[in-house]
């Protein structure tokens, strides 16, 4: 153990830990220099900014627009998480819980949006809403969104589900306990953690995806993501910077917590 | 122990168990063959076996978690195979114990309690009286992973004890514990037994477990019940080569009927010529190849030959010190050798490889049973 552990010091631990360097490098960058041109007080994109000023924050608070568009996303995700977290606790239970014939196959239908590309699901919820409801409909967009938040949310509680043990519904049979009152109180309680934090990864999704409300939120109700969209074809100043860095900051901000709920849990 | 003495009070005593003709089929295979047993109330009662062998599956079945493709089981004289677990009032502790991991110590205890919508100053009473009785007073707050595997068994006894089941049932509870705190829970859940008066169906592969812990005990193989018995009458006259395998350790040697006897009592000669004398463990017949099964410990060495006792010389192969006992293995000619357990007392010679030891031991402690057995019986 000891010489196979000694011969991996030298050349080839350094070239490892610089290929592993150069990525995490490549991956970080953009966001930091991001974050930095949010800060400038330049007018227009420039790296490295000449001088530093909360100005561009300012200008996004300030114009109703995009305050606006904030508002539309955050109903949007938050109509998502409700939505994919419900539908998806229940697949998940029949998934893993549910003897009948076809299994494999509805798991598979309800993974499926993870392979379609998400513009075709766009595109076929478009032709679908602009029927229904035409465009602008936040409730049409969060359905969408769910649509492709569903898979993640139902992997996320299927793994937990199957790793949970049994016995502990069976031992609350075999203490008086009916179906129900063992559900209510051993199982959610033990599964909330990845049931929420689920739910926040749907929110996530939601929150993040450009493609769906490109198709269908039209000019009355843009989301922050479409907003982002449709002022880089016309604009870029560094405004644009200072909404990324928000986003990355509510970003990191859900992740922690579905980390912390993750680590709380037993 | 007050609290055991308030507990047992409140404790209505055990109820008998009658399980008849329960038979468990899984595809072709039959998990549980048959079995019917007859458990006394208030008694400590042990399903034995290897894995494979139905004993968990039986129990499965009492406890209602597993539907029984054939028989009945009647607890109290009621008829409980059609009920759900939650109806049957039957406490039960799980190998792995079960215990909720998001519940303190007294939420865990309080939850049976609870379902029954008792009133909280019962409750709390109650709680603190179990606590008392699994000696885990002052723990009620904490959670179940600030406990150890011991402590945990506790409350997961506490818990299934708390809302006064007639029958407790135990799918090896103690296996998940290291040897010490093992043989210490032993004597702690047999002493709460006996106080509560409380039936126990236990299930172990563990046979000294079976043999210290069990008034009666059922050995299962291959889903059917091969003996039922104290564990005297288990360990002391096995009726199956498979029991006697099992079921302590024994020494085995070939033979031939050379007198079949009045069906209990028979002669055999063993391939080196000496004759023996044993009780059959089925009917034998003169010609019929058998084995003598005895166990390492009922054999006397060097004593003065006295008359009605089986004789053998033999001489030694190995011998290993255990402390306590010394093993000796012993050739006792024809390619046959037995394994003897002796006391280390003072005066006790010890012997090495190579020395003589002349061998005699009782009849009754000697069992014949039919080798054809040992195919499948083995």
């Amino acid at each position: 153990m000891i010489g196979s552990e000694g011969q991996r010091t030298g050349l080839g631990t350094l070239a490892l830990y610089g290929v592993a360097g150069l990525v995490l490098l490549l991956l970080i960058a953009p966001i930091v220099i991001v974050a930095i041109v949010s800060f400038s007080s330049a007018e227009s994109l420039t790296f490295p900014p000449p001088g530093f000023s909360l100005r561009w924050y300012e200008r996004f608070l300030a114009l109703p627009g995009w305050r606006r568009a904030l508002w539309v996303s955050v109903q949007v995700a938050t109509i998502t998480m409700v939505l994919a977290t419900l539908l998806g606790l229940l697949a998940s239970l029949a998934l893993v819980r549910g003897r009948f014939r076809g299994k494999g196959i509805v798991y598979a239908f309800v993974l499926s949006p993870m392979i379609v590309p998400t513009i075709i699901t766009a595109v076929a919820l478009y032709f679908f809403f602009v029927r229904v409801v035409g465009t602008g409909s936040i409730l049409a967009m969060a359905i969408g969104h769910t649509v492709l938040a569903l898979p993640i949310v139902v992997m996320v509680i299927a793994s937990t589900l199957q790793g949970f043990d049994s016995r502990l519904e069976m031992a609350a049979f075999s203490l008086g306990a009916g179906r129900l009152t063992t559900f209510r109180r051993i199982t959610v309680p033990i599964i909330a953690p990845a049931v929420l934090s689920a739910g926040l990864f749907a929110f996530l999704t939601s929150f993040d995806e450009l493609l769906i409300p490109l198709f269908l939120a039209g000019v009355e109700a843009e989301t922050l993501s479409v907003r982002i969209w449709n002022s880089l074809l016309l604009e870029v100043d560094p405004m644009i910077a200072a909404v990324s860095t928000l986003f990355v900051v509510v970003t990191m901000l859900v992740l922690g917590i579905s980390a912390l709920l993750r680590r709380a849990g037993p | 122990m007050a609290a055991a003495d308030a507990v047992a009070a409140g404790q209505s005593s055990g109820a008998a168990v009658r399980i008849e003709g329960l038979t468990k089929q899984f595809g072709r295979s039959k998990a549980v063959d048959d079995v019917s047993l007859d458990i006394d109330p208030g008694s400590f009662f042990t399903l034995l076996g290897p894995s494979g062998s139905g004993k968990t599956t039986t129990l499965m079945m009492v406890a209602g978690f597993v539907h029984p493709t054939a028989g009945e089981i009647f607890v109290g004289g009621r008829p409980v195979a059609g009920l759900p677990p939650q109806e049957r009032q039957l406490g039960m502790v799980f190998q792995n114990y079960a215990v909720f991991p998001h519940l303190t110590v007294f939420q865990n205890i309080a939850f049976p309690l609870e379902v029954r919508r008792t009133p909280g100053a019962d409750i709390r009473r109650r709680v603190g009286e179990m606590l008392e009785l699994v000696r885990l007073s002052g723990y009620e707050q904490r959670l179940p992973r600030q406990l150890s595997g011991g402590e945990q068994q506790r409350v997961a006894l506490a818990r299934a004890l708390v809302f006064r089941p007639r029958v407790l049932l135990m799918d090896e509870p103690l296996a998940a514990l290291d040897k010490n705190l093992r043989t210490h829970m032993q004597g702690e859940l047999k002493q709460i037994q006996q106080r509560l008066h409380v039936t126990v169906v236990y299930v172990t592969h563990d046979q000294e477990e079976a043999l210290t812990m069990s008034d009666r005990l059922a050995v299962m193989n291959q889903g059917r019940v091969v003996q039922v018995g104290t564990p005297g009458e288990l360990y002391e006259a096995p009726a199956s080569l498979f029991a006697a395998r099992f079921l302590g350790e024994s020494s085995f040697i070939a033979g031939t009927v050379v007198d079949a006897g009045d069906g209990s009592a028979a002669r055999m000669r063993t391939g080196a010529g000496v004759e023996l004398s044993g009780r059959a463990a089925s009917p034998l017949r003169v010609g019929q190849a058998v084995l003598a099964g005895i166990r390492p410990e009922k054999f006397l060495v060097d004593g003065a030959p006295a008359a009605g006792m089986n004789h053998s010389p033999g001489r030694v192969t190995g011998a290993v010190y255990a402390g306590d006992t010394t093993r000796y293995t012993v050739d006792i000619g024809a390619g046959e050798a037995v394994t003897v357990k002796l006391q280390n007392q003072m005066r006790a010679r010890t012997r090495a490889a190579g020395d003589a030891m002349a061998l005699s031991w009782h009849p009754a402690e000697t069992v014949l049973f039919p080798a054809e057995a040992a195919a499948h019986g083995g």
